[in-house]
């Protein structure tokens, strides 16, 4: 049957290519198995070596060779295009929720279209456009959310009424439809063909394709790729790059220094049908119906449709010699409820007869995002796998970003949310990733609603606190595997569902947030904020200042016991990361930074830092938990506990001073919060932290304690207009263009990195504005909240997305943040963003659809922060982080 | 007409009924864990009759499915009757003593038998007399006969159904004063009933059948699979011994007409059976008790017709074949029950799906579509009937119900077709009959743990 299929999907028509693509003689279909010689021996080296022969490893080369890389080679260990990318059911749709897979779909639809002419490979590309079916209102909300997103990217999109489906879409039944999203511009493919035809191109600009080359592992040597051991043997390589899909995990695994990729497969089903009697029309819209967690689309005049079950079956748990693909079983009783929602759907199909069940087995990551990029231990090991089977949607954007990643040293967009060092070790757990995809993978359909947490792969890190705070009613939310508290359920109340309760509008933890909100600003709250990312920098002499000031904007050549602000800029000035540095004496530094950082930073770090034994970073996120006083009398609290003045002047903002608290020695205590809010950070050393903490709370009863979570940090951070990275910062951002000049020292005497690109900014100012909006006539109890990524308008033009937003319990307003652009009216061209540019506007935020007037602000609320103790000591438009 | 799935729920679950075998101290020290019984009509009253009773005065348990046939009168009273005779013939010389003389100084008796009855399983009040007249007349000679061995278990069984037979067709003869019962023993006399019946005592499991009803032994192979032992043989003309034995009896010229069409003497379907004297008495017998009997045995077409070739009665006899089988830990269950199961299904189709049911575990078959054309819609129903399947086996509280549930509603893909089932329940009376026969079922139960450590014991 397998045999059969490769003849449908493919048409054979790729054969004729490059002499120096030597496909093997004899028939195409040909088993595997028959010995053929090898006509091609491998060469001893090359600059890139691609391991994958799917949609992923054809793009990677296809881009490779076109950005004028010349010695690539390809080895796929079976036959081209012949894995995932061959069942796939090539639906090439850009309605992604995320922006940059949404840009990546996008670049892939333009590149498909166009790749039939570039290399005379028929693609089988048709344009006939998706529709997205909302059986519910939360549903539809969701669409528009999409829609308002793919609108101002240029991609047509509207939100359609049921009657228009069924004029788009013959045989649907519209009966329990509330609405729909109409994508014109989607696509079909024949996917292994879009395969074959990239890799035709590469090949042509010199790519060297080897099948039935299988990679054994990659060596490494002083954290660097030197080579590719293969069954044909060895080529040496500057790169490798990792396509090997389901397997990537496992060749990851392969060599001595593993590189952790946390992919995990799913068996995935759809069915092909006989033709209709009419046979369906080829360019018939895909439907794409979530809430029966399904999709159908047109195919050889009948349909091809799958879905995404609510009971995943995940396989190759224990690695790929169980099973191979091909050897997989049809199990229609799995099936049964997929299809019961398709002839739901489209009842007319009953009497259409049945080609196939197909097992296709997809790989899944542990938050439902693609991973690209290089290995944090070894350089030049890069990665592009895990694509939550969307690989066909994309694969051209995909590969492109990753070929500008290994020709450029970055690509062209901000790719953070598919990085491969958002992730470490720790999600490289055979029984967690098992868990996580059996969640994700229904994940796919489900509605998904703000601030909605994975419940498994739970409870892995932990602070000392855990039991403690649960026990006080914590409800908990998770960032890189440690528990983070989202609030704490008062005591009597039965608000037992406050974790089910979803909602696009205001949630029903709004009164407990706005009580922890107020005892900040009126008291004092203690939040656990022990996930931060903690690292120690110390040397001998002065190694570790002279780096230090070269990697960090800010001046850190401050007297001992100072807290600097600084970003860690890379070459164009963006921020690679965020931190609070404290100088705890003149050769060592103890350096803060969020909590996803731990990998990023740690790599981008060591491979900037010499190779020096008397320079030593370390890593010490595990040792301290951190305990954050907020409010007016978490003073009080403090000299009381230490015996120690705590005021101002004895203890500025932004200080840092090892201390006793309680009868804990070694404290290291610090006079920020995050938040603008006058407090404490406390570091503790493990074993002492629930001493300080039960001493906190005792002491802290008649001051009016209480406990807090994130949400009430969010909703203070954004009120002040703390920008944080990771949600409103990235690589492409610059201290200037988020008003942070002031935590930059262009003047510091030597050279950092980012510096040119900041100087130029300075001179001729920049693209971009980091805003605050205050939202005017939103209701917040009966509108629509904002999220992040709602489109902002100026004047009625589309200028830029938010990037995070929180209702001020102190304003009563809902507070977004973001970034405006000015695009040339005629041309769409990019222009300097001015001062009078942002505030001589009309602003508009796009909520699903509606459009609620906004006023735009470049500087905080002076009257929101509470008390001025130093000049410019207040943490004004300091840095901020979740 | 379409019956709705709660109606056919209903119309399955009327007859069903459940035995635990009560715990002492926690424990279920019987080899028997319990049983259920279910049975479903087709002939209006039902002919098929069913028993269950545990032996008071010696250890062990009876089981028994009786199918009747020219009415029911026969299967009624044989299942009335036959345990007491068994019972009787089981019990040790001093307790038949006991009994006798607490009969004869009109004392409390001793009681015998624990039924185990379904509302619907009734005794004909107006008959109990005559009955235990003739059983005590049994035992009285059972007392007389006294040999002073310890009863076996074949013989007891094989007596009793003799000594029963022979009570129905003498009570025929001697005729009641009462005109009812007069009538009655005629009817029973005249009608006809196949008899399977099974004793367990501890490991020990005797199967005494008589006609074409069957037992079967359900047996857990090591790799969980399920697999059918038969521990009866039918006794009609598919089984050759049987009508070699038919022809041993009876002389070499009657050899052409004995069996027809599969028939004795061309019209009856068993080879043996209780009553049915018309098979048994002499003509002039019959002649005779029909003409002095009761105006409506007379006007009966059926009572009055003699067997054609009828030259050597009897031909018929109750005597019932006896297995004995030793139970291991792997015998899981027994199925006992008439033909109108057996001739909807296999034998290993029954142990499969009562062993999944009473295990819990399914052994779906996957679907495969391979190159047959099947449409969506097709497959859709397909699916919906197998994951209805699952359910009716939750739905089912009874392993009888469930065995029904699929003898009667099974499609060609195995499954429980609801469809099927509400057309198969609804047909109307008359019809019902050329479509299936009645089923009667009795599933025991055994205590592999009980019966592991009697084999440790030997």
């Amino acid at each position: 049957a397998a045999g059969m299929f490769l003849r449908l999907l493919s048409d054979m028509q790729w054969r004729a290519a490059h002499p120096r693509w030597r496909r093997m003689s004899g028939s195409q279909r040909s088993a595997s198995t028959t010995a053929e010689p090898h006509p091609l021996s491998l060469p001893a080296q090359a600059q890139v070596v691609i391991c994958g022969g799917g949609i992923m490893g054809t793009s990677v080369a296809y881009h490779l060779s076109k950005m004028g890389f010349k010695d690539i080679v390809l080895l796929e260990q079976g036959r081209l295009a012949a894995g995932t990318t061959r069942f796939c059911a090539g639906i090439v749709s850009t309605a992604r929720p995320v922006s940059i897979e949404l840009k990546m779909a996008h670049y892939s639809n333009k590149l498909y279209q166009q790749l039939e002419q570039e290399t005379g490979v028929q693609t089988g590309y048709m344009k006939t456009g998706s529709i997205s079916l909302a059986q519910t209102q939360d549903r539809l909300i969701s669409l528009k959310r999409i829609a308002s997103s793919l609108n101002v990217m240029g991609i047509p999109c509207e939100i359609i009424s049921p009657k228009k489906v069924s004029q788009l879409h013959p045989l649907i039944n519209i009966h329990d439809l509330v609405g729909a999203m109409y994508v014109p511009e989607d696509a079909l493919v024949s996917s292994a063909n879009v395969s074959l035809a990239l890799a035709t191109a590469a090949s042509r600009n010199g790519v060297q394709i080897h099948e039935r080359t299988s990679v054994s592992h990659v060596t490494i040597q002083k954290g660097r790729v030197t080579g590719v051991e293969t069954d044909r043997g060895r080529i040496q390589c500057e790169y490798f790059v990792n396509c090997a899909g389901q397997w990537a995990y496992e060749l990851g695994h392969s060599g001595e220094e593993p590189v952790h990729i946390p992919v995990h497969a799913c068996e995935h089903f759809y069915l092909l049908t006989h033709p209709l009697q009419e046979p369906l029309s080829s360019s018939l819209p895909t439907i794409v119906d979530p809430d029966g967690r399904i999709y159908i689309r047109n195919w050889q005049g009948g349909i091809l449709s799958g879905g995404f079950e609510k009971n995943p079956k995940p396989l190759f748990t224990e690695g790929r010699n169980q099973l191979e693909i091909q050897n997989l079983q049809e199990d229609w009783d799995h099936f049964g409820p997929l299809l019961s929602a398709l002839l739901r759907r489209m009842p007319g199909l009953e009497a259409l007869q049945i080609m196939q069940l197909v097992n296709c087995p997809e790989s899944f990551t542990p938050d439902m995002r693609c991973i690209m990029g290089e290995s944090p231990t070894a350089r030049g090991y890069f990665v592009l796998a895990g694509m939550n089977s969307a690989g066909i949607s994309y694969g051209g954007g995909a590969g492109k970003y990753l070929a500008e990643w290994i020709v450029n040293g970055y690509p062209s967009e901000n790719v953070w949310p598919l990085d491969l060092k958002r992730f470490g070790t720790l999600q490289s757990s055979r029984t967690f990733l098992r868990h996580r995809v059996m969640e994700v993978m229904p994940l796919m359909y489900d509605l998904k609603v703000p601030r909605w947490d994975f419940q498994t792969g739970r409870q892995l890190r932990t602070s000392p606190l855990y039991d403690r705070l649960d026990a006080q009613g914590a409800r908990w939310m998770e960032k890189h595997g440690f528990e983070r508290v989202k609030y704490f359920v008062p005591p009597g109340s039965d608000l037992l569902d406050l974790d089910h309760s979803k909602t696009f509008y205001k949630p029903d933890w709004f009164d407990i947030v706005g009580a922890e909100v107020k005892c900040c600003k009126e008291a004092v709250c203690v939040i656990d904020m022990s996930s931060f990312t903690k690292f120690e920098i110390s040397s001998t002499g002065d190694q570790a200042l002279e780096n230090l000031q070269y990697l960090f904007s800010n001046d850190l050549d401050v007297p001992v016991g100072h807290v600097v602000h600084t970003g860690m800029l890379n070459e164009k000035g963006g921020y690679e990361n965020d931190c609070s540095i404290a100088r705890l004496n003149k050769r060592s530094f103890f350096m803060i930074s969020p909590t996803d950082q731990q990998v990023h930073c740690w790599a981008w770090l060591k491979n900037r830092l010499p190779d020096d034994s008397n320079l030593v970073l370390e890593d010490v996120t595990w040792k301290y938990t951190a305990l954050n006083l907020i409010g007016p009398r978490a003073v009080d609290v403090l000299s009381e506990l230490s015996y120690a003045p705590m005021t101002a002047e004895h203890f500025p903002s932004l200080f840092c001073k090892e201390m006793s608290v309680g009868y804990a020695n070694g404290i290291r205590v610090m006079s920020i919060t995050h938040t603008g809010e006058p407090g404490f950070v406390l570091y503790i050393p493990i074993e002492y932290a629930l001493h300080v903490y039960n001493e906190v709370m005792n002491m802290g009863q008649k001051y009016g304690i209480r406990n807090a979570g994130y949400y009430a940090l969010r909703s203070l951070r954004i009120e002040k207009f703390f920008a944080f990275w990771g949600q409103d910062l990235d690589a492409f951002t610059t201290p200037m263009e988020c008003g942070r000049e002031f935590q930059v020292k262009l003047d510091k005497g030597m050279e950092f990195l980012g510096q040119e690109v900041l100087l130029e900014q300075k001179q001729n100012g920049v693209y971009k504005r980091f805003t605050m909006f205050i939202l005017e006539d939103h209701d917040t109890d009966m509108d629509l909240w904002p999220w992040w990524g709602e489109p902002i308008f100026r004047n009625g033009r589309y200028v830029g997305k938010t990037t995070s937003s929180a209702y001020s319990y102190t304003l009563e307003r809902h507070v977004c943040l973001g970034f405006v652009h000015h695009f040339d009216e005629q041309t769409g061209e990019e222009l300097v963003v001015t001062t009078d540019f942002i505030n001589q506007g009309e602003y508009e935020i796009d909520i699903a659809g509606q459009r609620f007037q906004a006023k735009a602000k470049l500087y905080p609320f002076s009257s929101l922060f509470a008390q001025r103790r130093r000049k410019d000591d207040v943490e004004l438009s300091g840095y901020q982080r979740e | 007409f379409y019956l709705t799935p709660p109606q056919v729920n209903s119309i399955l679950k009327a007859n069903e009924y459940s035995f635990k075998v009560p715990e002492f101290d926690g424990k279920n020290v019987s080899s028997v864990l319990g049983f259920d019984s279910n049975q479903l009509p087709a002939n209006a009253p039902i002919e098929d009759r069913r028993s269950a009773a545990t032996c008071l005065q010696t250890r062990g348990m009876l089981l028994g499915v009786f199918d009747g046939h020219a009415g029911c009168a026969c299967a009624q009273a044989v299942s009335e009757r036959l345990f007491y005779y068994i019972a009787v013939s089981l019990l040790p010389h001093e307790t038949l003593l006991e009994i006798e003389n607490a009969v004869e100084s009109g004392r409390a008796l001793l009681p015998i038998l624990q039924w185990h009855k379904h509302p619907n399983d009734y005794f004909s009040k107006e008959a109990s007399k005559l009955y235990f007249n003739s059983l005590r007349t049994y035992w009285q000679e059972l007392i007389d006969l006294n040999s002073g061995e310890t009863t076996d278990v074949r013989e007891a069984l094989i007596n009793a159904f003799k000594r029963l037979d022979n009570d129905i067709s003498l009570e025929a003869q001697v005729g009641d004063p009462n005109s009812f019962l007069n009538y009655l023993v005629l009817r029973v006399a005249f009608s006809g009933s196949t008899a399977c019946v099974a004793h367990v005592d501890g490991v020990d499991l005797h199967i005494a059948n008589t006609g074409d009803s069957r037992a079967m032994l359900g047996v857990q192979e090591e790799d969980g699979s399920w697999s059918a032992v038969n521990l009866s043989y039918d006794h009609n003309a598919q089984n050759e011994h049987e009508v070699e034995r038919v022809k041993m009896e009876h002389p070499k010229s009657e050899e052409k007409s004995l069996v027809k069409q599969d028939r004795l003497l061309g019209l009856l379907m068993p080879f043996r059976a209780f009553g049915d004297v018309k098979f048994k008495w002499s003509i002039e017998l019959q002649k005779r008790v029909v003409e002095s009997g009761p105006d409506q045995l007379n006007d009966n077409e059926y009572t009055k017709f003699i067997p054609p070739n009828y030259y050597t009665p009897p031909y018929l006899t109750a005597e019932p074949e006896v297995i004995h089988h030793k139970l291991r830990p792997q015998d899981k269950f027994l199925v006992l029950a008439t033909d109108g199961l057996w001739e909807t299904m296999h034998r290993q189709d029954v142990a499969r799906i009562v062993g999944e049911y009473l295990t819990g575990v399914h052994h779906q078959q996957p679907i495969a579509v391979g190159g047959y054309k099947v449409t969506l819609g097709q497959m859709h129903g397909l699916l919906t009937e197998r994951r209805a399947r699952i359910s009716s086996v939750f739905e089912d509280q009874n392993a009888a119900t469930h065995l029904i549930r699929h003898a009667v509603g099974n499609n060609e893909f195995g499954t429980v077709d609801h469809e099927r089932l509400s057309k198969m329940l609804s047909l109307p009376e008359e019809l019902a009959r050329m479509y299936r026969d009645d089923i009667t079922i009795i599933v025991v139960q055994f205590n592999s743990h009980v019966i592991g450590a009697y084999q440790n014991e030997e």
